[in-house]
């Protein structure tokens, strides 16, 4: 399995992010690299071993239903860019 | 204009239906709806680095309420996921939702059109996050976001694309909407938002086995709204089959004021969702004890009540459907009957009366203060003649606005039905001796005149002359 420039364009506009044409390439490349280096894992017998989503062996983590303090107000708004009347100003996206 | 029955329309619905829990799915913040902007969050609903989500027992609890009560096979195994995209109603970019491994799968539910029986598939019952909600501003240019909602718990439940007509699919959203209120897991408010809905609808020449192409319509406010919507579609499609043309698979939003839906654009690869196994969240295994012990807290639900409405108070199949779709409104006829042993009259004013008054109002049976004791009551009060049915109108109009019992409602406004003879016959004498032209015409031949007089006569008691007496006398005194 192998990454194409058109993977990452595809990735990175999904992720809004825009490339370089360099950028582009660096990236392919590495991300080939990540996956080459995680194929080692292909090399190791699984045939006895159940698949599962998740590393631990653990399940039903659950709590309460019950309410607890939310945050001040001021310190929800402070990592917003930018404020009005309480709530989070952003650039509007168009659908 | 497309030739009536020339297509098939193919109609699958995906609903949301807020759970109310009072807390969040994954944190402790509240869900209560209505309060200020942003101070229903915390570090784990607004995605801050760093924290861990914990599953809210209540959801899941909730959520296999639900699948059961739709006829799911539950999960032995579930588990969450991540549903990537980026928007600024999500802010972690992602939705944990479920992909694979959803609560519930292979449900159906029954619902009734035209008379008849018709069972809707339901493919999935998943659980997932709320989004947050967006205001426009700035003349489009800028968006403010409320983050309150967010993390508060839903359920999705996907049909199978069984429904084939708008009708079918407002039928299906009514019964939905009963079953999850009587299984007390939402409010199931369409116009709080606690309640949503998404159709997906295509057309296919009858007698084709493929699905045509489909257009996802969104944004329809009302269960007369998803109905208009998918009429208008099913035109537009059809005008557009009928002109040789293709139909787009796209989003389409339906604006309920114009009538019309539209298409919204550059959402072509938001499709592509990468969803992979949430990490912070680990595996959920239902043992069948845990099934069994919420499946023993389902009550009646709403095909069941009907079922024995008809069986055991012979009431018609409609009006046991329009009676058993609301919980609140079964309540208040079973609480009637409780006072009275006549089902068919219960059920009358139920149908004609009170429901008249509730939609004429836009109004539900918990925003008007009559009782099922009152009800019940009053009909006691016409069997043994104490009012009359005109009367009974008056006190049944008294009791939505005041809630107060109909003996007492009688008693205050003096409304006790006439009966006795003499003071009758000294109205019929005084009407008749003022109305000689209508004597002379009822003697005449002019059956017709006799209306007038008896209705001068219920002007005069103010309604509450026995009018049977009232019939009986007049017509003695014109011998």
């Amino acid at each position: 399995m192998s990454i194409t420039t058109k993977d990452v364009e595809h990735v990175a506009n999904l992720a809004r992010l825009e490339l370089s044409d360099s950028e582009k390439s660096q990236f392919t490349e590495q991300l080939n690299a990540i996956l080459k280096y995680a194929e080692k894992l292909n090399s190791l017998d699984t045939d006895n071993v159940e698949p599962t989503s998740h590393v631990l062996p653990i399940t039903n983590v659950m709590r309460e239903d019950e309410e607890r303090p939310s945050l001040p107000i001021e310190k929800v708004l402070l990592n917003a860019p930018d404020e009005e009347d309480g709530q989070i100003k952003v650039p509007a996206v168009l659908e | 204009m497309s030739e009536p029955n020339k297509y098939e329309t193919v109609v699958g619905l995906e609903v949301h239906v807020e759970l109310h829990t009072n807390s969040k799915i994954f944190c402790g913040c509240s869900t209560a709806f209505g309060a200020p902007p942003n101070t229903h969050t915390c570090p784990i609903c607004l995605g801050h680095p760093g924290v861990l989500p914990v599953l809210n027992r209540q959801a899941v609890e909730y959520a296999m309420k639900a699948a059961m009560a739709i006829n799911c096979q539950i999960a032995d195994v579930s588990k969450f996921d991540r549903k990537n995209y980026f928007y600024p109603d999500s802010p972690k970019a992602y939705q944990i939702s479920q992909y694979d491994q959803p609560i519930g799968e292979n449900g159906w539910i029954d619902i009734e059109v035209n008379g008849e029986t018709k069972r809707i598939g339901i493919t999935r019952l998943h659980l997932e996050e709320d989004a947050g909600k967006l205001t426009h501003v700035d003349g489009g240019y800028a968006s403010l976001v409320d983050f309150n909602r967010v993390g508060t718990p839903l359920i999705e439940i996907v049909s199978e694309p069984d429904i084939r007509t708008p009708e079918e699919a407002k039928a299906y959203l009514e019964k939905l909407k009963a079953i999850m209120q009587y299984c007390d897991v939402s409010d199931v408010k369409m116009e709080e938002g606690s309640l949503r809905c998404d159709a997906n609808i295509s057309l296919r020449p009858y007698g084709q086995k493929e699905f045509g192409t489909r257009a996802e319509l969104k944004n329809m406010n009302s269960f007369r709204g998803v109905q208009r919507g998918l009429e208008y579609e099913q035109f537009r499609q059809a005008e557009i089959l009928d002109s040789g043309g293709e139909v787009v698979q796209e989003t389409r939003r339906f604006d309920d004021t114009l009538g019309k839906s539209f298409s919204m654009r550059g959402k072509e690869e938001a499709h592509d969702y990468r969803y992979f196994p949430d990490p912070d969240l680990v595996r959920l295994h239902i043992s069948e004890e845990w099934k069994e012990s919420i499946r023993s807290t389902i009550p009646e639900l709403p095909d069941a009540r009907k079922a024995r409405y008809t069986a055991d108070y012979s009431l018609p199949s409609y009006d046991a459907e329009v009676i058993t779709s609301s919980k609140k409104l079964a309540d208040f006829f079973e609480e009637s009957l409780s006072y009275t042993k006549d089902a068919k009259a219960v059920s009358n004013w139920i149908m004609g009366d009170l429901l008249g008054y509730l939609n004429a109002n836009g109004q539900e049976i918990t925003d008007v203060k009559i009782t099922g004791q009152g009800l019940g009551e009053m009909i006691g009060l016409l069997e043994k003649g104490t009012i009359s049915g005109k009367i009974a109108k008056t006190v049944f109009k008294a009791m939505l606005e005041t809630g107060k019992l109909p003996q007492q409602i009688v008693e205050e406004q003096g409304l006790v039905q006439i009966s006795d003879e003499g003071a009758i016959l000294s109205i019929v004498n005084q009407i008749v001796e003022a109305n000689p032209q209508s004597v002379e015409d009822y003697r005449a031949g002019k059956e017709k005149a006799i209306g007038f007089l008896v209705g001068q006569i219920m002007k005069e008691t103010k309604g509450k002359a026995n009018p049977a007496l009232v019939n009986k006398l007049l017509l003695e005194r014109l011998k």
